[in-house]
């Protein structure tokens, strides 16, 4: 960041800890950017002629009589058509040896949109993946996270679902990403030739967690440009969002604010929603869709972070690798798509709905036998058809691997059904049965 | 003079305010950042300081920007022309913003100044009035709006001139009453009330007793909620605790709707925005929009307003209440309301309740939910306001502070059980831990006994407990194994499945299903209990699960078919050819 001729420099630090120093100024905006020591740092608290600055790049070597410059803007992203293909870093510099984007300066973190200026979802947004367009099927303007241990592909099957998605462009925004996995995407995009409708932010684990805290606001900025200016369908992946709340709280901490639950700050569920509600159907076309990854620790879904996320974002994905046919799932069980109501039954064949709920059911037939047979208790002759038909499922739709449309899955089911139970054991509405049961 | 101030301190919507002159607890003042006002809440006074909560982003405010105190509360404006708008929580109508995004410092008008109503009045000159008393009416959709003495109005007053019926604007002035000084006071249509305070211009509050029927058959059969009564709704995330709010918004029998969303999903709040300007309201055939007020601060929007938009939506409710109406307010979710206190409560640097939550907390809890019931006006009509609240107990958990202190508080807990979500059995209220007290009230049982049937509550108390029993010996059979137990065990347990899948389940995306009057919700409790009584054969207890399996898919069909319709009765007939089979005569 260069200085400005005439800005007024200081050179008195009154206070530093690891995530924020302090320092008496006076005439500076609340949220303004600083430069101090030439790391860029942002105004979080003012009182009186004491301001508190949060340094991104962290506080390590920052000397009391460091050079400290006000910006006199919040921080803002450049904004054009120029965007595409490229990848920056949390402060929206290029970090592929391209040139600097030129563009309209546009403030990160923008107003909300009026939400009686929205449109209700109603696009599907096909994957090829059964576990997510049969059971779990997205809709265009959703906001949904993937909880899953850190040990679960859930990149592979993010990078795959962005790709299937016909949307004009894809914006990923990497918190805390290994240099490995930044690669992958790079390669996985590279390989699809996809590169010219991709955009990144990255921060990878080589940077300073503080700066994460700008990921997510860059890329929903220029999907909001996308997305309002021109009119496209914009998907927006925002990985890893556990490391940027992480983030929240060390800053947080710094400032002395009383932890809430799990330590993190109370204003967590805030914090998490202005990023999340940026997901939207916009009326003329434009729509921004959220895919994110909450990374959980051991399965624990009640930790504040992805407790406060589920009650945030329109449903959520759990993927679990199924030991009885040895693949990845995604979870029927405690997988939601909120929208998916908008959509099923609607823009899909008329017997999606009940397809899909006597599926899970039975799939929870099985489950329970499993328990009984766990316990060592026989097992009736329903419970050993309910296990054969939830191995069939899992193989047949569960699994990640499985790409097939929507009406495929929708015909498999009903085969399954029928191999493995009598009409009236599924409980289907008469009409549909009629119409859909295969017939020898 | 008004008294103003500078900004001295600014912590995200902490505002600092060295004031000038006389400040109060919670008045209204406004912040200027360069041309734009920001509008704030003063919720702590210090010295000559001021802690204020601001309703907007303080992003670019500076140390010594002006501020300009109101000398009043957070004040709403009450009037014709409320219903079928789109608040904010600060009743800021949002349908007249400009542009897709929400300016900061944008504040519109709730209510039409230019419409012309027609007004017929219904007191004369000469009559004593007070607060609240209805001096004449306008139509609004199709429903008598009560024109009422402004319930600021604390005196004896004596009406000296009321207009005749013609054609008026809110800002008109159609009477003028007479104090008890002889002071002339002149009356418009419209009104301010500050939403903190609640509006108490009726004559008594008697225990509430009248059933209100939402559709929902686990609500009205099982735990029934009356008209003024209260109820709350915790579940985890992803147990339909937000479709079931929207269920008993479309259903219930009430006059007016208020829907509350507060500090939740945008997208939400769209559906109702898109679907009740379509749908109908079954009992008048018009659309659900004309009975309905939405107060909409999504999650994203400022979360000091999520606080006021509660209180809003409460005091709206108040005014319709005292024209004596049957109102609905539902809020989703309150939690979100006690997490903006305990954002502000954290900032102001408070020491902290449970879970970093202010401490008075119950105490707010409990204040609002006394605001609903019902009341008695000074007129004798009756009107209420039927409050439900969800709740969003963080990770599932019911032990923490807002379910604790709201369970305190509502006479109604719909537990939604995360196992019942997990199996799909919606709606997922979980019957066992789940209650009503109204079902203690003797008023209500001899209302319901005239209402539905002779014995009604007994009916109920059977039906609950065949579900206790029937849970009791799904786990001994569990523990014990399937043929470890007598068969009858089995009976018991698939007969405590019927009234699970046929009275408790119901699905709230069909049609015919998703809305069950009272009248069939007793002929099918009635039918399922007597399947209950009757006895059974069987050889083993694969036979047991066999046979009741076709017994629910055929209550299933039925449910599914419009109610005593052909359909419904040839289901209705091979249902009891099937319960023939085994029945011992």
């Amino acid at each position: 960041m260069e200085t400005k001729a005439f800005q007024k420099i200081y050179t008195k630090i009154t206070q530093i800890t690891k995530a924020t120093c302090s320092l008496h100024a006076t005439g500076i905006g609340y949220n303004e950017l600083a430069v101090v020591h030439g790391r860029l740092a942002q105004v979080v608290k003012i009182l009186e002629d004491e301001v508190t600055l949060q340094v991104f790049g962290g506080t390590e070597g920052i000397p009391t009589n460091a050079e400290v410059v006000f910006m006199g803007k919040p921080p803002s992203l450049k904004v054009s058509d120029d965007l595409a293909g490229r990848f920056f870093n949390a402060y929206g510099e290029p970090i592929d040896g391209g040139p600097p984007v030129e563009g309209e300066e546009r403030e990160i973190g923008g107003p909300s949109v009026n939400p009686v200026r929205r449109k209700q979802p109603s696009e599907l947004i096909a994957t090829g993946i059964a576990g997510i367009d049969l059971n779990n099927t997205l809709v265009s303007g959703q906001k949904i996270p993937f909880f899953a241990d850190p040990d679960q592909p859930f990149n592979q099957v993010m990078a795959m679902v962005a790709l299937r998605a016909k949307t004009d462009k894809i914006i990923l925004g990497g918190m805390g990403l290994t240099n490995d996995d930044y690669l992958f995407y790079k390669n996985v995009f590279d390989n699809a030739g996809a590169l010219d409708r991709i955009i990144s932010f990255v921060n990878t684990t080589e940077d300073a967690p503080v700066e994460r805290l700008l990921v997510p606001e860059m890329a929903l900025t220029a999907a909001e440009y996308f997305a309002v200016d021109r009119n496209q369908t914009v998907l927006v992946l925002l990985t890893d969002m556990t490391l940027y709340a992480d983030a929240l709280s060390i800053v947080s901490n710094r400032m002395d604010q009383i932890p809430s639950k799990d330590s993190m700050p109370g204003s967590l569920y805030s914090d998490l929603a202005k990023i999340y509600e940026k997901a939207v159907q916009f009326p003329d076309g434009g729509s921004i869709t959220i895919i994110a990854v909450t990374t959980l620790s051991g399965g624990d879904i009640t930790h504040a972070i992805p407790d406060n996320t589920g009650y945030i974002t329109e449903g959520q994905l759990f993927l679990r690798k199924d030991t009885d046919i040895g693949k990845v799932i995604v979870d029927p069980f405690r997988s939601l798509s909120r929208l998916k109501q908008l959509v099923i039954g609607k823009k899909t064949r008329e017997d999606h709905p009940q397809v899909m709920n006597t599926a899970v059911r039975l799939f929870a037939d099985a489950a329970n036998a499993k328990t009984k047979l766990e316990n060592g208790f026989d097992l009736t002759d329903y419970d050993e058809r309910s296990l054969r038909f939830a191995k069939d499922y899992s193989n047949k739709l569960l699994a990640i691997d499985v790409n097939i449309d929507i009406n495929e899955m929708l015909d498999t089911g009903w085969q399954l059904f029928k191999k493995h139970f009598r009409v009236e054991e599924v409980g289907i509405k008469k009409e549909l049965v009629d119409k859909y049961w295969p017939k020898d | 003079m008004a008294t103003k101030g500078r900004v001295k301190g600014i912590i995200a919507n902490l505002v600092i305010v060295e004031a000038d002159g006389p400040v109060s607890q919670n008045e209204i003042c406004f912040i200027n950042l360069k041309g734009v006002d920001l509008m704030a809440e003063v919720i702590k006074v210090y010295g000559n300081n001021a802690y204020v909560q601001v309703f907007e982003s303080t992003r670019g405010l500076r140390v010594g920007d002006e501020v300009r105190f109101e000398g009043h509360m957070l004040e709403v404006q009450l009037g014709p022309g409320l219903l079928s708008k789109n608040y904010d929580g600060l009743e800021n109508d949002l349908n007249a913003m400009k542009g897709v995004f929400l300016n900061r410092g944008e504040y519109t008008a709730p209510l039409d100044e230019k419409k012309l109503w027609e007004f017929k009045p219904t007191a004369k000159a000469g009559d004593s009035v007070t607060a609240g008393d209805w001096l004449g009416e306008v139509e609004e959709n199709n429903m008598p709006h009560r024109i009422m003495v402004p319930f600021s109005f604390s005196d004896k007053y004596t009406i000296k001139i009321i207009v005749g019926e013609g054609k008026y604007t809110i800002k008109d002035t159609v009477a003028v009453l007479t104090d008890s000084k002889g002071k002339e006071i002149p009356v418009t249509m419209v009104q301010k009330w500050p939403v903190k305070i609640p509006i108490k211009a009726y004559k008594e509050k008697p225990r509430p007793f009248k059933l209100l029927e939402t559709g929902v058959r686990t609500i009205d059969t099982l735990n029934p909620v009356v008209e003024g009564g209260t109820g709350f709704i915790p579940g985890p995330f992803g147990c339909g605790k937000t479709v079931l709010q929207h269920a008993i918004s479309k259903q219930a029998e009430a006059d007016i709707v208020v829907v509350a969303a507060c500090g939740e999903r945008a997208n939400e709040v769209v559906e109702l925005f898109t679907e009740f300007p379509e749908l109908e309201d079954p009992r008048t055939g018009r659309k659900l929009m004309e009975r309905t007020i939405i107060i909409a601060n999504t999650s994203n929007m400022p979360v000091a307003a999520r606080e006021a938009s509660v209180y809003t939506a409460m005091t709206i409710s108040e005014y319709y209440r005292n024209m004596g109406l049957r109102v609905l307010m539902l809020a989703d979710s309150t939690s979100r309301w006690a997490q903006a206190l305990r954002e502000m409560s954290n900032r102001l640097e408070e020491l902290p309740g449970p879970d970093a939550f202010p401490m008075d907390l119950p105490a707010i809890i409990s204040n609002f939910y006394s605001r609903a019931g019902y009341t008695i006006l000074n007129n004798g009509e009756s009107g209420s306001i039927t409050f439900i609240g969800t709740v969003s107990p963080a990770g599932g958990n019911l032990k923490e502070p807002v379910t604790e202190s709201t369970k305190k508080a509502a006479r109604c807990f719909y537990a939604l059980a995360q196992q019942r979500a997990d199996s799909k059995r919606y709606p997922a209220i979980d019957p066992i831990d789940s209650y009503s007290k109204y079902l203690e009230y003797p008023e209500f049982a001899e209302y319901v006994s005239n209402k539905i049937e002779e014995g009604w509550i007994d009916k109920v108390n059977e039906a609950k407990n065949l579900l206790l029993r029937g849970k009791e010996v799904y786990e001994q059979i569990n523990i014990l194994g399937d043929d470890g137990v007598p068969i009858d065990y089995h009976v018991t347990f698939w007969k405590s499945e019927i009234i699970d899948f046929i009275i408790l389940q119901q699905d709230a995306f069909d049609r015919i299903d998703q809305s069950t009057p009272i009248e069939r919700q007793k002929y099918m409790l009635n039918h399922v209990l007597d399947v209950c009584k009757t006895d059974f054969e069987f050889e083993n207890f694969n036979e047991v699960s066999m046979f009741f399996k076709r017994i629910i898919n055929q209550y299933k069909q039925m449910n599914y078919s419009e109610f005593k319709s052909e359909k419904f009765n040839n289901f209705e007939k091979e249902l009891n050819n099937i319960i023939a089979e085994r029945k011992i005569a």
